[in-house]
């Protein structure tokens, strides 16, 4: 089929489309596409990360200044779907699209006209659950998780669920190519067990993936049908069940906070071994990890509801399976800073968020390892500190990762290089705004105060003002990345080389910078000690 | 000896800095309720609260020594292994050895974590032998508690819905100019976690709360007690405390219900056994109508005798 594909585009081959809608809407090619991806998961990030400012903004002091209520809820409520389905996910698929057949050596994604469409869903489902905001009722209020009875009382439910319809089938369609690229057109020599780390961890996300948003779609089918065609899954009151719905939601959802932070440890474990110039500790093992946390995702679902009543057995297996998770993110968590010990080590900006990550998203392990504690979480639970908790695995966690990602690969995107003073002064600005931002959120948790409130007893008030502080730092120093990123991609006249940081390894440091429209269209003749794994057993 | 007096009269002198240091940091147990500045969970005024304290401060306590040795050795590694100082990179590339090593070692410290845990859950999960049951019902936005029972003998008719209290609902509405800061009982600060009327219980008896809703899912919680227990429409979740000493313990609820969810706090009065009963007794006097239909029936078959104006929520 790459042949056949190859054929047809012959005439074009060398550059891309002049004709800008030909190019960028009809766009069949993978890295174009992943330009896509990336862009709107940019553009989600601000978006979501205004709805935040408008969050930490009301709540900089007590007392209701700026916002209703209700108005509050759905900035919360909106600030998760769009950070999570709009920011984060596609930002991982548009890394996965530019560079996973570049690190296994194909022309491009398998099935290229579905890259297309499961890219173009994305901007229309957003639209439609945005547009809710300026309907009569107000948008989704209900939280992110979209919880029941509550998630019905909502006038756009039907909405949101169509928008999370079309985000699962395009996260399905992303999966599905992504499998087929990884296990049908590796160049010849890249074996499984040579894969780049970040190419194993989209393969067993990309399965997560298929294995779960089904199973969200019928949640939240099972939500429409509850409101609008007189079913009872949810209605105690007609023989159903309202935590049903959250046994569903949250099978569906573990694994998708999973499919949220396997990707970033891809990326991390291919910057680490760059700057360190030493190949990764424990390839086995890390790949090992990787599916073991994958395989865990499935069996503790239940920890987010600890506090719903489950019988007493329930807790104490969801209690147990999930500390067992620790195990496996310990030894990868070990196996970087021994990636780092005995290296001769380099500390570029892509570095310096992988180091962030690695120390912050422990953190965030920590508070998950305290969580996981059945009698603590009933303190814990829909606290604050479960919000900090949450937001330094997926701020520090995942966003850092995808901007070291960014940061790692940009040259090779664009053929110049970035700012590397501003992309340091964007990392220290973050990486201390950020801890301003969340670390005293824990202990708001701890001393009580509940979280998804707009306004709260006085007692709270000097941690909350200085966590809106670290809030407002935080985002302005997002506009330094905004900077950075359209400086080296139209400006920068410093030129990339094809192999760009010193101790890069892989296929896709072979090709020239920036990567032309169209690579390996001769599947390459692969020299193991080219590979970052080649020579590893 | 020039400074400072005698060692014993030093240590305990340094003792009780270290105590009045830790109580100011972790909000010791005579704070009942949320501190400014508090930094850790409270210990909290129930029997059982010390479990979900002491969880938290060995989980905290473990964490803290494995990010010190694993936060060191990167320390470490990015001083000594850096390019600008000369460092060459080493071939190697795995260990087994070290890899069953910290595979094994986290396997030891959650198995002992997990043994704790689970004697916490056991107790927590164990509501049999209680004294007195009171049924906790959520509304949006506001609680609900019947007496259900107490010391064997059936309770009629005393239950009221208990919202937030005045001041705070009028200081907390949008720029109402009004200052949070001003809403205090007693020299603290009560804003949004006092109600119009709470929840009286006695000390030193073992309470079980049985735990519904009317409209949405809400969870009710107060950190002092220890746990939060989810209020579910149609389903019926127990939990349950045993307060030894007199206090007010106030909490929030803490499941999204809806707009107003930041605004149903919870208040527990906990009274001396003699005082709870002569208070029982009145709520109890104004009941003169035949025996009703008591115990675990529907919330709105229980009428309020004294309550401010009832708005049932459609149930």
């Amino acid at each position: 089929m790459a042949h056949a594909v190859t054929q047809a585009h012959h005439d074009d081959h060398h550059g891309a489309p002049q004709n800008f809608f030909q190019r960028w809407c009809m766009s069949t090619n993978h890295k174009d596409i992943g330009t896509l991806y990336l862009v709107f998961a940019l553009i989600a990030f601000f978006l979501g990360g205004s709805f935040a400012m408008l969050i930490r903004a009301e709540l900089f002091q007590p007392g209701m200044q700026l916002v209703q209520p209700y108005f509050f809820n759905e900035l919360t409520t909106l600030h998760g779907l769009i950070m999570i389905f709009g920011a984060i996910m596609p930002a991982f698929v548009g890394l996965g699209n530019w560079m996973i057949p570049l690190m296994v050596g194909a022309p491009d994604m398998a099935l290229p006209r579905m890259n297309n469409l499961s890219f173009w869903l994305l901007p229309f489902a957003f639209v439609l659950l945005l547009s809710t905001m300026f309907m009569p009722g107000g948008g989704p209020a209900g939280g992110w998780t979209m919880y029941p009875p509550l998630s019905l009382q909502g006038a756009s439910l039907a909405y949101m669920v169509f928008a999370v319809h079309l985000m699962g089938i395009s996260s399905i369609m992303g999966a599905i190519n992504i499998i087929a690229t990884i296990l049908n057109m590796r160049a010849p020599g890249m074996d499984l067990l040579k894969m780049p780390v970040f190419v194993w961890s989209w393969l067993i996300t990309a399965f997560l993936l298929i294995a779960v948003m089904p199973v969200l779609a019928g949640a939240v089918t099972m939500l429409l049908t509850d409101k609008y065609f007189g079913t009872n899954f949810f209605n105690a009151a007609g023989g159903g069940d309202p935590v049903l719905f959250q046994h569903i939601f949250w099978f569906f959802g573990h694994p998708e906070v999973y499919i949220m932070i396997l990707p970033a440890f891809g990326i991390i474990s291919e910057v680490i071994p760059t700057f360190a110039r030493k190949p990764i500790f424990g390839y086995k093992a890390m790949v090992f990890a990787i599916a073991s946390i994958a395989f865990l995702s499935f069996i503790v679902w239940a920890h987010h509801m600890f506090a719903v009543g489950l019988p007493m057995g329930a807790e104490i297996f969801f209690m147990y399976a999930t500390m067992l998770i620790a195990v496996p993110t310990g030894v990868k968590v070990f196996n970087w800073v021994s990636t780092m010990w005995g290296g001769s080590m380099t500390f570029e900006t892509p570095m310096l968020w992988a180091i962030a990550f690695v120390i912050l998203f422990t953190i965030g392990g920590f508070s998950g390892l305290m969580l996981a504690l059945a009698p603590a979480d009933f303190q814990y639970h829909d606290s604050y500190f479960v919000v900090a908790h949450f937001h330094y695995v997926l701020v520090t966690g995942a966003a850092f990762a995808i901007i070291a990602g960014v940061y790692y690969w940009l040259p090779k995107w664009c053929g110049r290089m970035y700012s590397e003073t501003w992309g340091k002064v964007h990392f220290w600005s973050s990486v201390i705004s950020v801890n301003v931002l969340f670390f005293p959120q824990h202990f708001l948790g701890l001393a009580g105060m509940p979280r998804r409130i707009p306004d709260y007893n006085v007692a709270f008030a000097n941690f909350n003002m200085v966590s809106s502080i670290g809030g407002f730092w935080f985002g302005a120093s997002q506009l330094v990345f905004l900077g950075v990123i359209i400086h080296a991609v139209f400006l920068s006249k410093k030129k990339a080389t094809d192999r760009v940081w010193e101790g890069a390894r892989g296929l896709e440091w072979t090709v020239p910078s920036p990567a032309p429209h169209h690579t390996f269209e001769v599947p390459p003749v692969i020299d193991d000690h080219d590979l970052a794994h080649g020579n590893i057993h | 000896m020039t400074s400072g007096g005698s060692r014993p009269e030093r240590c305990k002198r340094v003792g009780t800095a270290i105590a009045a240091f830790a109580a100011i940091l972790f909000g010791a147990a005579v704070q009942a309720n949320p501190q400014p500045g508090q930094l850790n969970m409270p210990r909290g005024a129930s029997e059982w609260s010390a479990v979900p304290y002491f969880l938290n401060n060995l989980a905290l306590g473990v964490c803290v020594v494995i990010g010190v040795l694993v936060f060191g050795a990167m320390a470490i590694a990015m001083f000594r292994f850096r390019k600008s100082r000369g460092a060459v990179a080493e071939p190697w590339t795995h260990n087994t050895r070290l890899e069953i090593v910290w595979t094994t070692i986290p396997v030891i410290i959650l198995a002992v974590l997990a043994y704790l845990a689970t004697d916490g859950l056991t107790t927590f999960a164990n509501t049999t032998g209680s004294q007195m049951t009171v049924k906790v019902t959520g509304y949006q936005w506001k609680w609900r508690y019947d007496y259900i029972d107490y010391m064997g003998k059936p309770i009629n008719k005393v239950g009221f819905l208990s919202k937030l209290d005045r001041r705070s609902d009028d200081t907390r509405q949008l720029r109402s100019g009004m200052d949070p800061t001003a809403v205090t009982v007693d020299g603290y600060n009560t804003y949004l976690i006092d109600v119009d009327r709470p929840l009286v219980v006695p000390v030193g008896v073992k309470i079980r709360f049985v735990i519904t809703a009317a409209d949405v899912i809400h969870s009710w919680w107060v950190p002092q007690l220890g746990w939060k227990m989810d209020a579910i429409p149609g389903m019926i979740n127990s939990a349950w405390t045993k307060i030894p000493a007199p206090g007010v313990f106030r909490g929030q609820c803490a499941e999204l219900c809806g707009q107003d969810h930041a605004f149903m706090p919870i208040v527990v009065k906990a009274m001396p056994q003699a005082e709870f009963e002569q208070w029982l007794a009145a709520q109890q006097q104004p009941a003169a109508a035949p025996p009703a239909s008591a115990a675990t029936a529907a919330p709105a078959a229980i009428p309020t005798p004294v309550s401010p104006p009832v708005a049932v929520v459609g149930g």
